[in-house]
């Protein structure tokens, strides 16, 4: 009885934001797999759009245009990790030792982290414009014809491109990269100087210091970091709708395709549907590491 | 990782110092590092300058061959235009970001001191289950959310347009202040001292405003700057949820970008003007900014 006295101001402090995480979290969650598998008919000719349950689901992952969607999400999220992860380590290794104006370096690789996709993803449209030859180009091809690397013009995102999304890449990179680089760098600086300098005694080479001593330590930071970057490339929308639009097949991903299917195609089912498996998707990569998270955090 | 990384990372003090004294390594090796660091600030800068060059041109001096060129003469005509277009809708943007930023943060502090210093029965579970919130595609609730709204107004008219985003984002804001101030008040609050309010017969309320608030302002910092940034470059709900006519800015840039005939000039002066902002928090306050990275990432 006493107990309860202590434990219960503070539960009542918080269930305002449980009844709120609640309800606009986990009920709406259970409202869109409701809505998932509906029935669902064509409103003028009567004929069955969705035939209800489970099927909705079958038909959805069967369908090619979704099939599509999700390769293009597979390349971009792979692209886009690999390419962030890289360039984030690079900076950090660039920077970690100290260098003249690192806190200059280090404002300008963050600063696209401040700007909205929405923003990036106007500029980026322009850069990445599919036109290509002397009077035609502009944005990044232009800049290739004016450096005199003609050869380097692509059509990024459009058209025939073969590499549309990794062309969508580019912006998330420039966009996360310098996150990325501020997680290693903390990362660095948590690892203190007598390991290095007791593996230098010892005769190993600068490189071998950080393949054995310092790439080991950061590696739970690298798995967070993968952990974000991944989910957001699940989620990512906003530059996508911006550069290619929300109709565009060639670089549709399951989140633009939600956006067509509610409103171009007014079928909530379908887009109800492809909503939820997206929150499989992420659930499968973030669930296990939030409750092994939470164990760690409980072990303590 | 457990949360000592984050709590460390949650104090942004901690997060940025001039690391390793003087740096190794032989004259050819440094330069060799500048020129590299360098390379990679132009390049992270070239959308800034297409931005700024293209902004000040005139609209009729546009053309693909000069568009890396600096403009012949200056014009603001570009952003006089895109002024225009965008001050109401800038204006609710600010209005949506600062009362998100007030909101989420008083609450955040509110739970994340529970979280941390006066757990309840199964209050980790609870925690792990406001975290997942912070990861779930808002795709997944967005069609009931609209819903839900919509039957909101019938009641309540008054709920439309950015008020409808100002409660999207102070609750799906939850999950991520929570953490923020968690973080910071298990290494900040210290529990002996916690311990002996309590023998002196302190209540939890008491607690809370003599022992707890009065050291949150970091705290509050990190998830204020934190909550402002992601009301202000929101896009997704903004789609959903509002119209042209009452949605924050970054809708309307994407209808000013939108156009048949892009004028460029303009463009170019409203990515800069709806990115202003935010931009200038990170300048000022760069170092809070980055503790709130850390502390919302490394979970």
């Amino acid at each position: 009885m006493r107990r309860t006295k202590t434990w219960l101001p503070g539960f009542l402090l918080v269930l305002p934001s449980i009844i709120l995480v609640g309800v606009f979290v986990y009920w709406l969650i259970f409202k869109n797999v409701f809505t998932s598998l509906q029935l669902s008919t064509n409103f003028v000719t009567d004929k069955v759009v969705n035939p209800g349950g489970y099927k909705n689901y079958t038909k959805l992952l069967g369908s090619d245009d979704y099939q599509h969607a999700l390769l293009n999400l597979l390349v971009l999220t792979v692209v886009f990790m690999v390419g962030t992860m890289l360039m984030g380590l690079l900076w950090a290794v660039l920077l970690e030792k100290g260098v003249g104006a690192e806190g200059f370096f280090r404002s300008v690789y963050l600063f696209p982290m401040a700007v909205s996709m929405i923003a990036a993803g106007v500029v980026w449209r322009w850069l990445l414009s599919p036109a290509q030859g002397e009077g035609q180009a502009i944005g990044l091809n232009q800049l290739f014809i004016k450096l005199h690397l003609d050869g380097l013009q692509s059509s990024w995102w459009s058209g025939s491109s073969k590499f549309s999304m990794w062309a969508m890449a580019i912006p998330a990179i420039w966009q996360l990269s310098g996150y990325v680089m501020a997680l290693f760098l903390a990362g660095f600086r948590g690892i203190s100087d007598d390991q290095r300098e007791a593996a230098r005694i010892d005769g190993a080479s600068e490189w071998k210091i950080y393949r054995h001593v310092l790439f080991p330590q950061l590696s739970p930071i690298a798995l967070s970091a993968l952990i974000i970057l991944g989910h957001m490339s699940m989620k990512m929308f906003d530059l996508i709708y911006v550069i290619a639009g929300p109709n565009s097949y060639k670089a549709a991903v399951p989140t633009t395709m939600m956006w067509t299917q509610l409103f171009a195609q007014s079928d909530p089912q379908a887009a109800a549907v492809n909503a939820s498996i997206l929150l499989v998707i992420v659930a499968v990569v973030v669930v296990p590491y939030l409750v092994s998270q939470s164990r760690s955090d409980g072990s303590r | 990782m457990s949360s000592e990384v984050l709590t460390r990372e949650a104090i942004p003090e901690s997060t940025i110092q001039h690391g390793a004294p003087g740096s190794r390594g032989t004259t050819a090796s440094r330069t060799l590092r500048y020129a590299v660091l360098i390379a990679f600030v132009v390049l992270v800068l070239i959308p800034l300058y297409v931005l700024v060059v293209t902004s000040l041109k005139k609209s009729s001096d546009i053309s693909a061959d000069t568009a890396w060129s600096l403009p012949h003469q200056l014009s603001v005509e570009g952003w006089s235009h895109a002024w225009d277009s965008l001050a109401p809708p800038l204006f609710r943007s600010l209005i949506l970001a600062v009362s998100v930023a007030v909101i989420s943060s008083l609450l955040g502090s509110l739970n994340g001191f529970v979280f941390a210093r006066w757990s309840f029965p199964f209050s980790q579970t609870v925690f792990t289950l406001f975290l997942f919130g912070m990861f779930i595609p808002y795709q997944a609730v967005m069609i009931p959310l609209q819903g839900m709204f919509l039957q909101l107004q019938h009641g309540a008219p008054f709920v439309d347009g950015i008020v409808k985003l100002i409660i999207a984002h102070c609750i799906y804001g939850i999950p991520i202040c929570t953490l923020i101030f968690r973080n910071y008040y298990a290494t900040a609050v210290p529990v002996e001292i916690l311990e002996a309010a309590k023998v002196d017969g302190a209540g939890m309320l008491r607690v809370l405003r003599s022992i707890v608030l009065p050291i949150s302002a970091p705290a509050f910092v990190v998830a204020m700057i934190w909550q402002f940034t992601s009301a202000w470059n929101d896009f997704l709900f903004a789609l959903f949820l509002t119209t042209r006519n009452n949605g924050p800015v970054t809708y309307a840039l994407n209808e000013l970008a939108g156009g048949q005939n892009p004028d460029y000039s303009s463009i170019m002066a409203g990515v800069l003007i709806a990115s202003l902002p935010t931009l200038l928090v990170y300048v000022l306050l760069g170092r809070y900014f980055i503790g709130g990275l850390m502390s919302g990432s490394v979970k």
